[in-house]
């Protein structure tokens, strides 16, 4: 019996279970507070919806054996670069959200491509090289958000100040588009469908890519590339598949990440955006070399719980500071360091 | 004649592949040395204020780009959980400015009390980076990020909320948690002001530029006693160094804590310098900006020396000085310089351990098709 119960946990995975745990008694202190359980519920939903794309992203290129995906900014910035593009253009409304996707994933798959010839260069190390690849294109796009000849007034500073502003309002473009859209309102909670439907569309998607002959060739690349040599598979033409298929989802997903929060971030706030998706996948139960949908979703709903519960919860307990930010800064990097630590091996 | 005009050719040819070679072999110190020259044409500075400047940034800087030396030396790859140092140096400084201990007495006690700390911390750094074994780099970054968490959750409740601590010009109105900025009155210039030259807008910390030589001598020194060669034996073979009886993991641990403390010192000494204590940003880009310092002067994941830190340190600072400069003079806008600089401080790192990574992995694949 304890065995079979200690089995069970270290199936179900130690940080899952941590988290559960804390997720638990922040909800039941919520209540024992009398805070407003419909709207720490619909906040959960709406936060999973907002960041579900992005954590998604994770998938491909764990699958592909690149590891987890640190470079996601490359994929958020072709994203933001879409979107500002469309706003240049003066579309709103839905088809300002489908150009500025259609530029994305365009420039996604370009700038994937590019990024997957890199990863293939460093083999062994695609994660810290990764993340300073990030890094450097997020400072790199700073420059141009600056330089850049936008003259569009919903983006520029409105009097003086050179460049785009650092957030620009989505508010009249394409704000809140997903989440209005089949808004239906209940007595306890209030459910988005039309957010929730269209990243579920997506996680269907690739779950059935997966299922495809490319997307099998794609996993045994980064489970077990002797073999995939050996049943004359291109292991750097496989791991490029996956870059850009998570290059692609970083673009799409900071679209649906910005019409939710309502304004599209520049500047220096794509650069730490990979570690909460990176946080959330692990959260979900995934390791750098095996991940899935279930991981993904069950990943995002418990960390995106835990952020939208435990700040009304410790600002009761707590007004002064900031404890949840700085709880959100324990968690988030304390499990990625914790998952490092669990890679094993080593080259 | 044709037989002299020949050797001479000769001569030149052997010659040729001698500047080639050294140029490529150095090919990130010039570039940036390229850089920082048309820079400064650019900006129009005036020598002296740069030369000010990069000295006073070199002596804030140098201790902590020369703490990086030995975990590379072990074959742990740049340690950018030297953060933690950065943070055992900022507690001790907290706990020095609320006794209000003041000048060079002040500062040894700092310096004192920071070493129990880093070797703590240190120590726990060494034994989660030896359960990462070929991933140091970025646990020791993601290390960095998560310790910067509980650092904020020390700063912002336990002191005060939890350990009591009455101190009003350090404390938040509330009492609970420590204030954004701390100013470090007592400690202000408390080492580089011992000796000191000042020559117009050039200020040499002299006292503090013989301190940092000492410890580069002392870390020269340590790498050629018997727990030098150990480290060393380490950073070339794990296996053999493991074969030959040297216990490995506390060898990394080892190099780690001295890391961690000489990077506690070097903190010390930047913040004495600036005077003002950031809390909860001080120690944010210590890593970042040491390791691209070091990477600059073309040092590479597995050798860097003291002549490649200082190198480095001076050209990067100087880059630093200058960018904002040139971008204000080529566009009107200091800010274009800033991003700039922080592109070329990720920049670099991503490039040259990227060709860190694909050097191994070409000499990986000639290895297997010999």
């Amino acid at each position: 019996m304890g065995q079979k119960f200690r089995q069970f946990i270290d199936n179900f995975g130690y940080t899952r279970i941590v988290i559960i745990l804390f997720l638990f008694v922040l909800l039941v202190s919520a209540f024992a507070l009398e805070l407003q359980i419909k709207s720490l519920l619909s906040g959960i939903l709406i936060r999973t919806g907002m960041n579900l794309l992005l954590t998604l992203a994770m998938v491909p290129s764990i699958q592909s054996g690149t590891g987890l995906n640190f470079g996601l900014p490359v994929g958020i910035l072709c994203g933001v670069v879409g979107a500002v593009l469309s706003i240049a253009m003066n579309l709103t409304g839905g088809q300002a959200f489908f150009a500025a996707n259609v530029i994305g994933v365009l420039l996604a798959v370009v700038a994937g491509y590019v990024y997957g010839l890199l990863l293939n260069r460093v083999k062994n190390q695609e994660m810290l090289i990764g993340t300073y690849a990030g890094f450097s294109v997020v400072s790199g796009m700073c420059m141009f958000w600056i330089l850049a000849p936008f003259r569009s007034p919903k983006m520029i500073w409105p009097y003086g100040g050179r460049g785009l502003r650092v957030t620009v309002s989505l508010e009249d473009t394409f704000g809140g588009i997903l989440n209005k859209f089949l808004f239906r309102p209940y007595k306890w909670i209030d459910i988005p469908w039309g957010l929730l439907g269209y990243v579920l569309i997506f996680c269907l998607f690739i779950w059935l890519f997966s299922r495809s002959k490319t997307g099998i060739a794609m996993q045994t690349v980064g489970s077990n590339p002797r073999f995939a040599e050996a049943a004359g598979i291109s292991i750097d033409g496989m791991r490029i598949v996956g870059t850009i298929l998570s290059t692609v989802l970083g673009a799409m997903g900071i679209l649906v990440y910005a019409q939710s929060y309502g304004f599209l971030q520049l500047y220096t706030a794509p650069l730490y955006m990979a570690f909460p998706a990176v946080a959330a996948i692990l959260i979900g139960g995934a390791t750098v070399h095996k991940a899935s949908i279930t991981h993904v979703i069950i990943g995002t709903f418990l960390f995106q719980a835990l952020l939208v519960v435990a700040l009304p919860v410790t600002n009761a307990v707590l007004p002064e500071g900031n404890l949840s930010e700085v709880v959100r800064i324990i968690i988030s990097n304390g499990i990625i360091l914790y998952a490092l630590t669990r890679i094993g091996g080593g080259d | 004649m044709k037989n002299a005009e020949i050797k001479t050719q000769q001569k030149r040819m052997q010659f040729m592949p001698d500047i080639k070679k050294g140029l490529i072999r150095n090919i990130v110190p010039v570039v940036f040395a390229v850089l920082c020259i048309i820079g400064a044409c650019i900006a129009q500075a005036r020598p002296l204020f740069l030369l000010s400047s990069v000295t006073i940034r070199m002596a804030r800087n140098l201790l902590l780009v020369f703490s990086l030396i030995i975990p590379v030396v072990t074959g742990l790859g740049l340690n950018f959980g030297i953060v933690l140092g950065a943070m055992a140096a900022q507690i001790a400084l907290v706990a020095v400015t609320h006794w209000e201990i003041t000048g060079i007495s002040g500062f040894i006690v700092t310096a004192l009390l920071s070493v129990p700390l880093s070797i703590f911390f240190g120590w726990l750094t060494g034994r989660i980076l030896n359960r990462a074994k070929g991933n140091e780099m970025i646990t020791s970054m993601m290390l960095g990020f998560f310790a910067n968490g509980l650092y904020q959750l020390l700063f912002l409740f336990v002191l005060g909320g939890i350990i009591p601590m009455v101190n009003k010009t350090i404390m938040l109105p509330s009492g609970i948690g420590i204030k954004n900025t701390v100013a470090l009155r007592g400690l202000k210039y408390a080492l580089d002001n011992v000796i000191k030259i000042e020559y117009d807008d050039l200020i040499i910390p002299i006292f503090t530029f013989i301190v940092i030589a000492v410890m580069a001598l002392a870390i020269k020194f340590l790498l050629q006693t018997k727990l030098g060669q150990e480290l060393r034996c380490v950073g070339q073979d794990m296996n053999i160094a493991e074969a030959s009886g040297i216990d490995v993991d506390k060898m990394r641990i080892t190099a780690v804590i001295l890391s961690t403390i000489l990077a506690a010192w070097g903190q010390l000494i930047h913040l004495q310098n600036i005077g003002i204590l950031q809390t909860y940003g001080s120690h944010e880009q210590v890593g970042l900006f040491a390791v691209a310092s070091i990477l600059i002067g073309g040092a590479t994941v597995t050798k860097a020396t003291i002549g490649q830190a200082i190198l480095g340190t001076f050209l990067f600072h100087s880059l630093f000085i200058i960018s904002p400069m040139a971008g204000q003079k080529l566009v009107g806008e200091p800010q274009v310089g800033e991003y700039f600089r922080a592109f070329v401080a990720y920049g670099v790192i991503g490039l040259s351990l990227g060709l860190h990574a694909w050097q191994k992995q070409q000499a990986a694949r000639n290895k297997f098709e010999e």
